[in-house]
């Protein structure tokens, strides 16, 4: 039984006038215990959706319509009251944001911003909370944290303001943390340590994270599985080498044929996919990425595409997927899967010192300085 | 914040000196001078010339401001050429009115303002919301004079919940001190006229109010919607804090920060704005001495008055950035 199951989820905002919007349109993935699991996709892909609504945080406005289900160690949070979720959030699953300057609150001690955390959910008071929030400062490596206790974050650097908001993140030791974006705003290499930063939270607490990013490198530098999102599903699942050494949705490939690679030769010129997200196909109607893609057939439109379990655990919602290099395209071990099986359920364990899968792609940059 | 506020009266001085510039070469500039002023436009050439001499108005004019500064700093704002009485007299006894009706004002304005303005934010369109934007509208529309005599012809000549006139019954007989009535009743422990000059305070007060009220309802109401969207308060809900903590510490807080500039601006409209309001209701604040003046042109008074609505408003101002910076941290001062 998996820590988080994320079960045909789908967010809509329907608004008079309009056409109805399917942010997310039927995601599923599992998260284990302990686990890193990456949702990955360009802007607009529906990735911050899917977390906001696991949290419960998306903005209450009529039109607004939450389906599917998340469950989180039995219990439906999709279905819980605004009282028993408030209860959850903070304790068992926390949540890192974006962007570290407007997600604190300007006129508020960072200390306060810390110890209400501990005073909601671990009854802390006083010096306790004051002592206990020092020492959350200074396990995310804020140097003086009892001065910085007392600052506000203006007065904090940007990688700094990031630690403090993962200090309030991880201060009840929650099962699961969502990080959404967690470094798009930092300097890279203040990126870099943010990474290392929360590989190591996650690495002693058992913590489950899930990385919310357009990043393949942080993807790659950390997630022990990854779900590929496109216009609000789940196109492809794998563990992390064999994604980026045989991607099999032509989704994927674009995805990492389009990152600048320091062993291209000189003037080469990038591989963008063509179109943008913007030319997405209903999914009932076919598969969305089909208007951009490269490998399309007259099957990819009509229906949606089945998800499809290859070997190795990992499944693709596409009817002609990249080939496996040495694989015959007819000789491939693949069946399709009933509608209820969960892309990712199959258990990935992450492997230490992974070479890099990919050249070009290494883990995170500090884990390579290493000796 | 000891120092920021020696600086900021330090800065007062070079404002007034200014402001006494201003005011000299008003006075001199006045058709026919000064002494038309005084005597109007039926003085003989002789009687002038008496005027001028008496008023020194035959000296250099450096020698005239130099005068004119020094009577100024010992606070001696000339004679009332109406009254006839020192025009600080004048002011001490009724400026303090003023003073109590627009704090009434404000507190209405604030108390009601910021509730109202909080709740038809979280209630976005529904009932309540359009009710307060729509009052508002309507409050800021009517004219005070015309809110003044509805509100007088309604609670008090109808109902008679409330007197129709003046600060105080003067039956009650209470002792004067600071000639602020509420002050003075409690000082005195004399609750009863202290009670009773609150009670004259009522209908001017929310009558001045109105405008105050309304701008306040809009502007807290805007603040707190664009608040509500903010990153951090997501933050806090993510952080699984009850709504009592988001709403007081992480909402209201940072919301706070405009509608303190507002009230700041408007508290210096409602000094001068009380001249209606007081007309109306007959209450011996400096709004209808003023509007006297004006028109049997006491120019000692008039420019008395200047002077104190330009302190007032470096005072008030003060404050505004003295609550400022205890509410944002990134403008505190040093």
């Amino acid at each position: 039984m998996s820590l988080l199951e994320v079960d045909d989820l789908s967010v809509t905002f329907a608004r008079r006038g309009q056409r109805t919007v399917h942010a997310v349109d039927g995601v599923s993935f599992s998260v284990d215990a302990g686990e890193v699991v990456g949702l990955v996709g360009e802007s607009g892909c529906g990735k911050s959706v899917t977390s906001l609504a696991i949290m419960g945080l998306l903005p209450k406005q009529p039109g607004l319509r939450v389906g599917g289900k998340a469950v989180f160690d039995g219990t439906d949070l999709l279905q819980l009251d605004d009282r028993s979720r408030r209860d959850i959030r903070g304790r068992d699953i926390a949540m890192i944001f974006q962007d570290p300057l407007s997600s604190l609150n300007p006129v508020v001690p960072i200390g306060l911003q810390v110890t209400e955390v501990l005073a909601r959910h671990r009854g802390m008071k006083g010096d306790a909370a004051a002592k206990e929030a020092a020492a959350l400062l200074d396990r995310v490596g804020i140097p003086d944290p009892k001065r910085r206790l007392k600052e506000y974050p203006h007065q904090l650097s940007g990688g700094m303001r990031q630690r403090a908001l993962i200090a309030m993140a991880v201060a009840c030791k929650p099962r699961l943390l969502i990080a959404d974006e967690p470094t798009t705003a930092l300097d890279v290499t203040i990126q870099a340590q943010i990474l290392e930063l929360l590989k190591e939270l996650v690495r002693d607490s058992g913590t489950a994270l899930v990385m919310i990013t357009h990043d393949l490198g942080v993807v790659a530098g950390m997630c022990d599985t990854i779900n590929v999102l496109y216009a609000g599903r789940v196109v492809e699942t794998a563990r992390r080498r064999p994604l980026f050494r045989e991607p099999r949705h032509p989704y994927t490939v674009g995805l990492l044929g389009s990152v600048p690679r320091l062993d291209a030769g000189r003037g080469e010129r990038l591989n963008p996919i063509p179109g943008s997200v913007r030319d997405v196909l209903p999914w009932p109607d076919g598969c969305a990425f089909a208007p951009r893609c490269s490998r399309r057939i007259d099957a990819c439109v009509g229906e949606p595409p089945e998800l499809v379990l290859a070997h190795d655990g990992r499944s693709y919602r596409c009817v002609n997927p990249a080939p496996l290099p040495g694989v015959e395209p007819g000789q491939e071990v693949r069946g399709a899967v009933p509608t209820e099986a969960q892309p990712g359920s199959v258990p990935a364990q992450a492997v230490p010192n992974d070479p890099p899968a990919v050249q070009g792609f290494g883990p995170a940059p500090r884990e390579e300085e290493k000796p | 914040m000891f120092r920021f506020i020696v600086r900021r009266l330090l800065q007062l001085i070079p404002t007034l000196f200014g402001l006494s510039l201003l005011l000299f070469i008003w006075l001199r500039r006045l058709p026919g001078g000064p002494e038309t002023a005084i005597l109007g436009e039926r003085g003989t050439p002789e009687m002038r010339a008496a005027i001028r001499r008496n008023m020194g108005l035959d000296e250099p004019i450096l020698v005239q401001y130099g005068r004119f500064v020094r009577r100024l700093i010992r606070l001696d704002l000339g004679t009332s050429t109406s009254t006839k009485r020192a025009v600080t007299t004048e002011f001490l006894e009724r400026f303090p009115g003023t003073v109590e009706l627009t704090v009434m004002a404000l507190a209405i304005a604030i108390g009601l303002g910021i509730p109202l303005g909080y709740l038809a934010a979280r209630r976005r369109g529904r009932l309540l919301d359009h009710a307060s934007v729509g009052g508002s509208l309507i409050g800021i529309c009517i004219p005070v004079f015309f809110l003044a005599y509805v509100l007088k012809a309604i609670f008090s000549e109808n109902l008679g919940w409330f007197p129709s006139s003046g600060r105080q019954d003067p039956t009650i007989g209470a002792t004067r001190i600071t000639n602020f009535f509420v002050l003075d009743g409690l000082m005195t422990r004399e609750w009863d006229a202290a009670a009773d000059a609150l009670w004259h305070l009522v209908l001017p007060g929310i009558a001045l109010a109105s405008i105050p009220l309304a701008i306040i309802v809009r502007i807290t109401r805007a603040s707190v919607l664009e608040v509500l969207n903010e990153d951090f308060v997501r933050t806090a809900e993510a952080k699984g804090l009850t709504e009592r903590t988001v709403r007081r510490r992480h909402v209201l807080r940072n919301a706070m920060l405009p509608v303190v500039t507002s009230i700041g601006l408007l508290t210096g409209g409602l000094l001068s704005g009380a001249v209606l309001t007081e007309t109306v209701f007959a209450f011996s604040g400096i709004g209808a001495f003023i509007y006297d003046a004006i028109g049997q042109r006491d120019y000692p008074v008039l420019m008395g008055f200047i002077l104190i609505i330009a302190v007032v408003y470096v005072l008030v101002n003060l404050i505004v950035d003295l609550s400022y910076s205890l509410i944002d941290p990134r403008v505190r001062v040093r």
